[in-house]
């Protein structure tokens, strides 16, 4: 199989010495670019399965690169930042991030968003179950068990665990799932989506006060793993 | 205003009481007026007084009454000292007033530059700690590999990754301290459930710690709107320090309730309290309890206060009763009562 292969556009120099050791030892092929415009002519030539793009880039705002890339790159771009700011990683998840990590970041978080972003690349839409840990979700019966029990779940939880598990281990933000679940007039009605999350993790979670499937990312939105 | 009011208003006391004080008293009367108001008020209105209540003197006690004329040669030169002396004593009392306002900066100056020593101490104590860690251990593992066992090398690891986080807690605190200070700091405020957060911020708690940590979901908390980000830190520095400050075993507490408009959440502890005397220093910047073991900046609880102000809330510390201290933020907020959704 061949190896996947990641772009960092990142300047700072042991940010990206990090990456390199940590993705080749995970058997990805590295590609590097310190500036904004070299990463875009480098992704150009050689298009990669992923994209980690540092959003604070000299050059360039790591948005507009983003935006530039995002007019013809259609596989997963995750966003590094060192800015613990959630209205800049909800406008650059608007602007068609993959996922973002904020630094400093766990090695086992990076790899794991990586395999998710990379995993959405290749999903196609056929799917007739979709299974994570001990949840089952059958689409085309629309019924889902955990430990091969069935949940009573109402239509509104469905779609809400479905969309979150058809993006499993990507974060989506609130604006995103309150379009997709309750359409384009509801997007500020945070208080119907905080709500049926909660009813949600009480039915889906083994202990709904511990969540190991569906977890908040503060100011953010939700990912479910 | 008010020094045009209070010399009219003595001038009216001594026109009636004239029969029994003769209108020479009345000008040391105004005299004395002159000179209160020099210690309240700026020298402008003071100058305004000394003015009026000359010429009010004039008017309305130096014989002829009711006119600016003055007959004998004493009273006119009576009229032009008082004129005088009334001026001479708004400017004195006025350059004392400067002085002091001087002395009261330079005081406050000195009292900056204090905190700021204590800031640097605490500061430099606090980040060059872990920094000299993770120094030392990566030295000691690049040096040499058979030397150090594997456990101890596993051990040098560890201690480096607790540095950094404790290193990056610090920084963390520093930033949101200069969000403040700044003032940018502006909520963004959104619906959250309160419950899941304090679920959360107790899960995130990765360092083992020798306290049992009680919280019982309050299935009846309607949402509350804060921005979760901030009161996210303001609880998790709540419970860090009743993890850090109390002994081992100690029992804390969280409860989250409601009452009318406002989200009311309180961490308590059993632990050995907080002498009543330091409660009203608690809150301040860089301050730490006298005899507090080592490591802490004193920003905690003083980001906690900026938070919480932030939303317009109050945060409030005391004792228990019986044992140890509870610490309780109220925040005004809507409420959404969407509980009836849960039977879709």
């Amino acid at each position: 199989m061949n190896k996947a292969e990641i772009l960092i556009i990142d300047d700072e120099p042991p940010i990206r010495k990090l990456l390199e050791i940590t993705l080749e030892s995970n058997d990805y092929k590295v590609w590097q670019a310190e500036t904004g415009k070299e990463g875009i002519i480098l992704a150009a030539n050689h298009p990669p399965e992923l994209i980690l793009l540092d959003i604070g880039l000299p050059d360039k705002s790591g948005h507009e690169i983003l935006k530039e890339l995002r007019t013809w790159y259609n596989k997963a771009i995750i966003i590094l930042s060192v800015l613990n700011n959630e209205a800049d990683i909800v406008a650059a998840l608007d602007n068609g991030a993959t996922d973002y990590l904020t630094k400093p970041f766990r090695n086992a978080e990076l790899l794991a968003r990586i395999r998710s972003a990379i995993r959405k690349n290749q999903t196609n839409n056929n799917e007739r179950k979709i299974i994570c840990g001990d949840l089952e979700i059958d689409i085309i019966a629309r019924v889902v068990s955990k430990n091969n029990q069935f949940l009573k779940l109402t239509a509104t939880e469905y779609n809400l665990l479905l969309l979150f598990a058809k993006n499993e281990g990507r974060v989506l933000t609130h604006q995103y799932i309150l379009k997709e679940i309750w359409g384009v007039g509801a997007q500020t009605e945070t208080q119907y989506l905080r709500v049926f999350v909660g009813t949600l993790r009480k039915k889906i979670e083994t202990n709904p006060n511990q969540p190991k499937h569906l977890f908040t990312e503060s100011g953010v939105g939700y990912r479910f793993i | 205003m008010i020094s045009i009011l209070l010399v009219l208003f003595t001038s009216i006391a001594c026109f009636f009481s004239m029969y029994f004080i003769g209108y020479k008293t009345v000008a040391l009367l105004l005299l004395m007026t002159v000179s209160v108001l020099a210690m309240l008020f700026d020298i402008l209105p003071v100058l305004i007084a000394a003015v009026l209540s000359a010429l009010v003197w004039n008017f309305f006690f130096i014989p002829p009454i009711f006119t600016f004329h003055i007959s004998n040669t004493e009273d006119l030169l009576m009229f032009l000292l008082y004129f005088v002396i009334a001026l001479v004593n708004a400017v004195l009392t006025f350059k004392i007033r400067k002085e002091e306002k001087k002395a009261r900066d330079k005081e406050e100056k000195e009292k900056t530059i204090k905190l700021y020593n204590t800031l640097l101490n605490s500061l430099s104590h606090e980040l060059r700690t872990p920094i000299s860690t993770i120094i030392g251990s990566v030295d000691s593992l690049k040096i040499s590999n058979e030397k150090i066992s594997s456990v101890n090398q596993l051990e040098l690891l560890n201690q480096i990754d607790i540095a950094s986080i404790r290193l990056n807690r610090q920084v963390e605190n520093l930033l949101n301290m200069s969000r403040l200070e700044t003032g940018i700091l502006k909520p963004s405020i959104d619906w959250c459930d309160t419950n899941e957060l304090v679920n959360s911020v107790i899960q995130k708690q990765i360092f083992n710690h020798h306290q049992t940590i009680i919280f019982e979901p309050n299935e009846q908390l309607p949402l509350f709107k804060f921005d979760r980000g901030l009161i996210e830190q303001v609880l998790q520095n709540l419970l860090h320090n009743a993890i850090n400050y109390t002994p081992q075993n100690s029992i804390i507490k969280i409860v989250a309730s409601q009452q009318s408009n406002y989200c009311i959440i309180s961490v308590s502890d059993n632990g050995n309290g907080i002498p009543e005397n330091e409660m009203q220093y608690l809150f301040d910047k860089f301050y730490r309890l006298p005899q507090s073991k080592t490591g802490g900046s004193g920003l905690g609880l003083s980001i906690v206060k900026g938070f919480v102000e932030a939303h317009q809330g109050q945060v409030y510390v005391k004792n228990n009763k019986d044992k140890g201290t509870i610490f309780t933020i109220k925040i005004p907020s809507e409420i959404s009562y969407t509980n009836y959704l849960k039977n879709e």
